[in-house]
């Protein structure tokens, strides 16, 4: 069972433009061609590979946020949402990278670089030929980085970290890395951003993550021992990294709305076939209510959460605040993620929960939806202090 | 150079389709569709010839005005131009009615080499692109599965025969080659190419446009009716074989020589 359905998720929700279309098209049938055909054996054997990220770089999909002059495609989220969205519908593991890349250190480095850092960095990222990270969480400061203790002490024309980021999505390959680290005092205000390259001394990548789900996706422990990092590497103004990075994040979890709105559609439409072609007490079992009832709930909760995600982006992109819209985005996305595999599972009965067919793959891949970029308690938070406190 | 490719559009492979009430075509009616499939290796077989040797591809489309997408698609992918010969006077016709609305506009831009697909998906005539090479009065060679780069005026295609076989021809340009799917990988639109399309020509064009006469074209113009399209019909029978395995085998082969003529 493929799914190569023949329109866009979203196609009919969203007026989607001529060049919408003809991108969803282009990540839609790179995803059945080139990602399809290897996603289980890469999800059985824990395999990372470089290859399909180098081929979305290649084809513009690691530069869509980033405008022209930087080497990127200047769209706005909405379409880069929906790319996503394609993509994660069959790799979600691959999306997650696509996701980290173009949220996060890309749109750091574009709001808060110097000519010369977008010059050395931004530009290749843009253009596909190098992959960001960033590493934010620590072992000890996951839901509050403001915990973190990696430090950086300024040393002539050099800040020297030291310390260990956890479970840094494209860890082990990446090109370029946006790490926080301790240069004053304790809380918030003594964190900055740094632009490093692994391939600096005194960068080691450390464990690689063996995960229950997105197991093709690389995500390892960053260590840095006396790493000197050149002045011109510090992002904007000292002290302000965790401002950045909180800033960056609503593009990162729209992304990961977007990946989980994949999720949850790719295990709707599998259930929706399974259901049709599933026989018992010789009728298919799409006929009983109990099964129609199960999918339509499921239809609407996606649905209802894909509203919102693209709402939110268009937000976003009008330049309004919509912290809380894209943290409620991110809460029902996920759940719709985490319902959808579950609900996937149960339609296809016995066979669901065997390796042979891919719902229990998806499911193992959703629940991490609700946990990175901020767990669905810290949306609530967040959502909270804006309905409540603002 | 310049290379023409002709492309149509299609239903999309996986669409649901739905004969249309008039019982003598498809129900377009929220289908998705695509470039035909063969059409999508002529034009990457055209982009390569291109890219090669330098020149342009001019993407060439007779259809209304939702197989726009289709031309938006060859010019994300790298067609220079392209031209829509669209008109009511245009549609409703056959293969030869359609080779004479593509030759008339091909004859406007003279170019050097014209590639079309093998066959269309939907309609699987496999008759285009032949006639109109006859039309243009042009050498033409068919199940083109390798192209060599032109020189002297000269191309070398590699055609794909029966039983595995292959043979090397060389035609003089002007040439219309038809093109077999898998002869190279198509290249995805990228997003640089799908926002540059934006920007490139896409030219309108009636009968008059390109000098063909209203009568020659569209439904006026066809050859062959088309009197009924049906779904074949289900049957629920089964046979079953009796007798050992040997006995039945051969039974089997008999069935599939003498009725089913499959082997
Ligand atoms: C596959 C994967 C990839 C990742 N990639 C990256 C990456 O690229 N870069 C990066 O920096 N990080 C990354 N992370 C880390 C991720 O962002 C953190 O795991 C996440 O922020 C949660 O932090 P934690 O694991 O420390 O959980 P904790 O903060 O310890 O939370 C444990 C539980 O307590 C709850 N909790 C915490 N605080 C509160 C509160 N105030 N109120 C109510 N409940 C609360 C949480 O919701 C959770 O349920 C990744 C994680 C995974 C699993």
């Amino acid at each position: 069972m493929t799914l190569t359905g023949s329109k866009p998720a979203t196609e009919g929700l969203l007026p989607l433009s001529d060049v919408q279309r003809e991108i969803v098209r282009t990540a839609r049938e790179f995803a059945a061609n080139e990602l399809a055909p290897h996603v289980a054996e890469r999800d059985r054997k824990g395999e990372f590979s470089r290859e399909p990220i180098d081929a979305l770089g290649r084809l513009g999909f690691l530069g869509m946020l980033i405008p022209e002059e930087w080497g990127g495609n200047g769209l706005d989220t909405v379409t880069y949402l929906l790319a996503l969205e394609e993509i994660a519908r069959v790799d979600p593991a691959l999306a997650v990278s696509m996701s980290v890349h173009n949220s996060l250190p890309t749109q750091l480095i574009l709001a808060h670089g110097s000519k010369d850092l977008k010059e050395r960095y931004l530009r290749p990222m843009a253009e596909g030929r190098m992959l960001g990270a960033f590493a934010l969480s620590e072992a000890h400061a996951g839901s509050d980085p403001a915990a973190l203790s990696c430090s950086a002490v300024r040393r002539g024309d050099a800040w020297v970290l030291n310390g260990a980021k956890a479970w840094v999505t494209n860890g082990g390959t990446a090109d370029v890395v946006l790490a926080m680290a301790r240069t004053g005092g304790s809380g918030s205000r003594g964190v900055s951003a740094f632009v490093v390259e692994p391939a600096w001394e005194g960068y080691a990548v450390g464990k690689e993550e063996k995960k229950m789900g997105l197991r093709s996706s690389n995500t390892t422990e960053i260590v840095f021992r006396d790493l000197e990092v050149p002045v011109a590497n510090l992002l904007g103004e000292e002290g302000k990294g965790l401002a950045y990075a909180l800033g960056a994040l609503e593009h990162g979890r729209l992304g990961i709305a977007a990946q989980a709105l994949g999720i949850a559609s790719a295990c709707l439409d599998l259930a929706v076939s399974w259901a049709r072609d599933r026989q018992a007490f010789g009728q298919p079992i799409a006929d009983f209510q109990g099964i129609r009832f199960l999918l339509v709930d499921l239809a609407a909760q996606i649905e209802a959460a894909r509203a919102l995600t693209y709402a939110a982006a268009a937000k976003k992109d009008r330049g309004e605040h919509a912290r809380k819209e894209v943290a409620m985005a991110k809460l029902l996305a996920s759940r719709a993620a985490m319902d959808a595999g579950v609900k996937a599972i149960q339609v296809y009965g016995g066979y669901g929960y065997m390796k042979d067919y891919p719902v229990e793959r998806y499911f193992r891949d959703a629940k991490v939806t609700e946990i990175y970029e901020g767990t669905s308690e810290i949306q609530r938070l967040v959502i909270a202090s804006e309905l409540l406190d603002g | 150079m310049k290379i023409v490719v002709c492309i149509k559009q299609v239903p999309e492979r996986d669409a649901r389709l739905r004969i249309a009430s008039d019982g003598k075509s498809v129900d377009t009616a929220g289908v998705a569709t695509e470039i035909n499939e063969s059409d999508q290796y002529a034009l990457e077989a055209g982009l390569r010839v291109a890219e090669k040797v330098g020149g342009e591809v001019v993407a060439l489309l007779l259809g209304p005005d939702a197989a726009e997408e289709a031309i938006r698609r060859a010019l994300a992918m790298g067609a220079a131009r392209a031209i829509h010969l669209n008109d009511a006077g245009f549609q409703g016709g056959d293969a030869s009615s359609a080779a004479k609305a593509l030759a008339a506009a091909v004859r406007q831009e003279s170019p050097d080499l014209v590639l079309t697909g093998l066959q269309s998906d939907d309609a699987g005539w496999s008759q285009t692109g032949v006639i109109l090479a006859q039309l243009l009065g042009w050498p033409s060679a068919t199940l083109i599965m390798e192209i060599e780069q032109p020189e002297d005026g000269r191309i070398k295609v590699k055609r794909e025969l029966e039983a595995g076989w292959f043979q090397w021809i060389t035609l003089p340009l002007p040439a219309v080659l038809t093109i077999q799917s898998g002869i190279y990988p198509v290249r995805y639109a990228t997003l640089k190419g799908i926002m540059g399309a934006k920007k490139k020509e896409m030219k309108k064009m009636g009968p008059a446009d390109v000098g063909v006469d209203g009568g020659q074209v569209g439904a006026a113009g066809r050859k062959v009716e088309l009197k009924r399209l049906y779904v074949p019909e289900k049957t629920a029978e089964a046979e079953i074989l009796e007798g050992d395995a040997a006995t039945a085998a051969a039974s089997l082969v008999d069935r599939l020589q003498k009725e089913a003529k499959v082997l």
